[in-house]
């Protein structure tokens, strides 16, 4: 299986607090990875690293093929990102966004429209073509955030707390895009508190102060850690933190 | 019946004319805890607002503790304890300064009503010096739960008490809320997690403005119509997309893991499981009859009220 | 109320933005306009006509040159050259003596001095005029000790391109006005708006509290630190910038007062309509700083300003509180003589108010 993100004994150290202390897996092509931690565990430092905002302190780390110490441009240039904010702009419609980003990451003109085209087919928004970003739905709005965020073909996209919120028919409709982008070859690498979201990846790691404690299919963890569902694995692991969110 | 709170035929419409609640009746029952449960967007924030004096409703009538919410708003306000969606503190005050305030702005103070909020405080009393800005998320949602009950309030409004905040914390805080609950207090409640419906003694589904049920979990659960099955499969994607394009599917949905599966009519599962593996060799999969789950409920109601998105 | 007060002063205390906007900015920005104008002063380039050329024009002319303030560099030979000369920028001033300007003296008793100042810039040419009076001033001192015929010298001024100019210590008053109405309008819109953004107004809302206790629990903190803020700057000015101070101090406070408590209302007025900091900010500035910097005469004088601003600058509250306290500090001025500037300021003070108690709502939206 082709690997996308291998990371060996990452550190991130700020002064003597230990961020990430000796983080290792490997997340491959097509998959879903789901990254979970409760909030003050590492996650986003490592999201960070991973990204190329930030340099760990040591370990090696490649991501979509790149280095992060030395090529971060190129992993910016083949990676995508959609928080749970959407980051699209409300005050623009549906082409003038889908046009910004494909600009910003360099596709040409006629690209640009003939994707706008499909979106516009597959996501059926026929109807709000006219309409500004703002006023869609938030169901819509999100799985147009999703389509610009892997419109540049990315080898991996990183989603965060991607259906928080959303109604269970919307949220499904939207794990559904998520399946068919990974069965295109593409990584999905989610990060989320909500235990529900992680039931839906192929695997996961839960961090707990630093470190990755459990590493496995849902299913695995739920046997290994005698649970019924994910929250329950997450509860009994979060226990043991030293490091206390509550 | 004693009702704490009865809602009538509420409607409320945001200034750019979009419904944010349509005919909205309940009863709450004194002394129980409520939820709204229900995704963002679909009115429980105006709702709370209404409800908590803060927001006129355009049309309906509210009865509050025996008081008429519109003309008694001032005798309400002294009764009311609200927490709303984001943890309302100042997060330059320290958590000892933060309870202090809010008890003077209810005109008590905070060792004649200790004893209230103990249970709660006393987990966050070692951090009392501490701003609330540099709390967590758990022990932030902790100090506004005392805030919300130093003047001891006879109705608890939380909208949206365990957003953004983790599984551990999730968990003490429901079994807060079931210790104040035991205490005699009416506990109403908002969010959008459909899992903690069952923690609640009432639940009313709510999307779009409107209530699709009002039971209890364990209520709505039994009403759900149809037979409801788990299927298992390494590959899940293929298996969902073969069976959405089944005319005998009535309802198949991605469910972490695993698919939940509803048929029309009553074509049994064992002949359908045939017919597919028959015509689709390559699909391997499990298939085990469920208990529907409130999500399971909430999207058939969703279904059948025509609004599916 | 008495909690309010109390932790609306440690909030503003524990945010180091508050507290540089609070006292950071008046102080360097009453520094920056001070000595941005006095700086000017130093070798000023200025330019002589001396159509007499006799002993006392010489040695004014020496005088002036030998000061700290002057350089005198450029001697025109007639009245044609002085337009020409203020274009190119250089000279800030042209003095010209009159013919037989030694003989008018000791004959007449009096003879003549024409200053002429680039007034494109209002302030220098203010100082450089009243420097050289004051120079002239002192010569025809040294003269009358040692002599006891009355000779007496006439300086008159003439200001190019701005002829009613009218601004002696202008930027001192100015400054305070303008910090008054930013503390203390722009401090309270953003900090109620900041308590309706992070939800806490939600609960005070719903809390038996009344709408005007909020209000006054804002206000009486903001009042506090404005007036101490007015006084620091006062002090400031006069201890650097040698800023009189004859005039009728209590009365000086007094207004002051009102003048905060007007801001005050205004920036409650503000929050009314604001749901964000940013919003709050941005009102604060648009509607409030730059109608008060631009109409209120500190920078631009009113007379020049066409009619319709003219007009408008007779509701800028702002221009009121200049006149008051210029004519208390430079004209030592009682209360009657501000009387009609004090009413109108109370008027619009008792208008915020009723305004802004009634929009405060005691509900949301």
């Amino acid at each position: 299986m082709e690997t996308v993100v291998n990371v060996k004994n990452l550190v991130k150290k700020f002064g003597s607090f230990v961020a990430n202390d000796h983080l290792n897996f490997e997340v491959y092509k097509g998959e879903i990875f789901g990254f979970l931690g409760a909030n003050g565990a590492g996650k986003t430092t490592a999201i960070k690293i991973l990204c190329g905002l930030s340099k760990p302190s040591s370990g090696s780390i490649m991501v979509a093929g790149f280095d992060v110490y030395r090529e971060s441009e190129k992993i910016k240039k083949n990676i995508g990102y959609m928080s749970q904010k959407f980051s699209l702009y409300d005050d623009l419609s549906i082409a003038e966004n889908i046009r910004f980003y494909g600009g910003i990451y360099g596709l040409t003109t006629p690209k640009i429209k003939e994707i706008t085209e499909n979106y516009i087919h597959e996501l059926q928004l026929q109807n709000y073509t006219k309409s500004m970003v703002g006023e869609l739905p938030l169901g819509i709005k999100q799985k147009l955030a999703f389509s610009i965020a892997v419109m540049h073909q990315p080898r991996i996209v990183f989603l965060d707390e991607p259906t928080s919120g959303v109604d269970p028919i919307t949220r499904r409709q939207f794990w559904e895009l998520i399946y068919s982008e990974a069965a295109k070859g593409t990584t999905l690498f989610v990060t989320t508190h909500y235990m529900d979201e992680a039931e839906y990846c192929h695997r996961v790691s839960i961090m707990v102060d630093g470190r990755i404690d459990a590493l496995g299919s849902p299913r695995e963890l739920k046997q290994q850690f005698e649970a019924q569902s994910m929250e329950e694995v997450f509860i009994k692991l979060a226990r043991k933190a030293k490091r206390s969110d509550g | 019946m004693n009702y704490a709170l009865e809602i009538e035929n509420l409607s409320k419409a945001y200034p750019s004319g979009v419904k944010a609640l349509e005919h909205l009746s309940c009863k709450v029952e004194a002394g129980s805890l409520f939820g709204f449960i229900g995704p963002d967007g679909a009115g429980k924030t105006t709702l709370f607002r209404i409800l908590t004096t803060l927001l006129l409703p355009d049309e309906g009538k509210v009865n509050l503790l025996g008081l008429d919410l519109i003309h008694d708003y001032k005798k309400i306000r002294q009764s009311l304890g609200y927490m709303p969606g984001q943890f309302s503190l100042y997060q330059d005050l320290s958590v000892e300064e933060n309870l202090n305030f809010f008890a003077g702005v209810f005109k008590t103070n905070l060792a004649d009503n200790y004893h209230l909020i103990e249970d709660i405080y006393k987990q966050i009393e070692p951090f009392k010096h501490r701003r609330a800005g540099k709390l967590s998320g758990g022990m932030k949602q902790k100090l506004a739960l005392s805030c919300a009950l130093i003047h001891k309030p006879q109705m608890l409004f939380l909208d949206e008490p365990t957003t953004g905040v983790d599984a551990v914390s999730r968990k003490e805080f429901w079994q807060m809320l079931h210790k104040l609950r035991d205490g005699g207090l009416t506990i109403i409640v908002s969010t959008p997690y459909m899992d903690e419906a069952a923690l609640c003694d009432q639940v009313a589904l709510i999307q779009k403005g409107k209530i699709l049920s009002i039971n209890t979990p364990q209520e709505i659960i039994k009403s759900f119509p149809l037979q409801l099955f788990a299927l298992k499969s390494t590959d899940n994607y293929p298996l969902l997309k073969v069976l959405q394009a089944e005319e005998s599917v009535h309802s198949v949905w991605l469910f972490g893991e695993s698919l939940h599966l509803s048929l029309k009519g009553n074509l049994s599962i064992e002949s359908f499981e045939a017919d597919i593996n028959r015509r689709f060799p390559q699909l391997t999969f499990e298939v085990e009859e469920i208990e529907a789950g409130i999500e399971d409920c909430f999207m058939e109601l969703m279904y059948s009220h025509g609004n599916r998105s | 109320m008495r909690d309010f007060i109390i932790k609306e002063f440690k909030q503003i205390f524990r945010d180091y933005r508050s507290m540089v906007i609070l006292f950071g900015i008046p102080i360097i920005q009453v520094l920056l306009f001070g000595f941005a104008l006095s700086l000017d002063l130093n070798d000023a380039h200025i330019a002589v006509l001396d159509r007499a050329n006799d002993e006392h024009s010489k040695k004014i002319i020496r005088k002036l040159d030998a000061s700290s303030y002057f350089i005198v560099d450029t001697y025109l030979q007639s009245e044609s050259e002085i337009e020409a000369l203020f274009r190119k920028g250089k000279v800030k001033e042209v003095l010209i003596f009159e013919n037989q300007f030694a003989k008018k003296l000791h004959n007449q008793g009096h003879a003549a001095v024409q200053i002429i100042a680039d007034a494109s810039d209002p302030n220098t040419a203010n100082m450089t005029v009243s420097y050289t009076q004051a120079i002239i001033a002192n010569y025809q001192q040294e003269l009358l000790t040692g002599n006891t015929l009355a000779m007496n010298m006439k300086a008159e001024p003439l200001f190019f391109y701005n002829p009613e100019l009218k601004s002696v210590f202008m930027f001192v008053p100015g400054v305070i006005t303008i910090i008054l109405l930013l503390v203390s309008a722009m401090m309270t819109s953003i900090s109620i708006a900041r308590e309706k953004e992070l939800g806490t107004m939600e609960i005070l809302l719903v809390s038996p509290i009344q709408p005007f206790q909020i209000i006054l629990g804002k206000v009486i903190p903001y009042m506090v630190l404005s007036f101490i803020n007015f006084i620091l700057i006062l002090i400031l000015a006069f201890a650097v910038f040698k800023m009189p101070m004859s005039g009728n101090i209590p009365l000086l406070m007094a207004e002051a007062l009102l003048y905060i408590l007007l801001s005050l209302s205004l920036g409650i007025l503000i929050s009314t309509v604001s749901n964000s900091q940013q919003t709050a900010m941005m009102l604060s500035m648009f509607a409030l700083l730059l109608p008060t910097i631009l109409l209120s005469g500190f920078v631009f004088p009113i007379e020049n300003m066409p009619q319709i601003l003219q007009y408008l600058s007779h509701i800028m509250p702002s221009k009121w509180f200049i006149i008051i306290i210029k004519d208390i500090m430079l004209k030592e001025a009682g209360w009657r003589e501000v009387a009609f500037e004090t009413g109108i300021l109370m008027f619009e003070t008792f208008l915020f108010i009723a305004l802004s108690i009634k929009k405060f709502k005691i509900r949301l939206a």
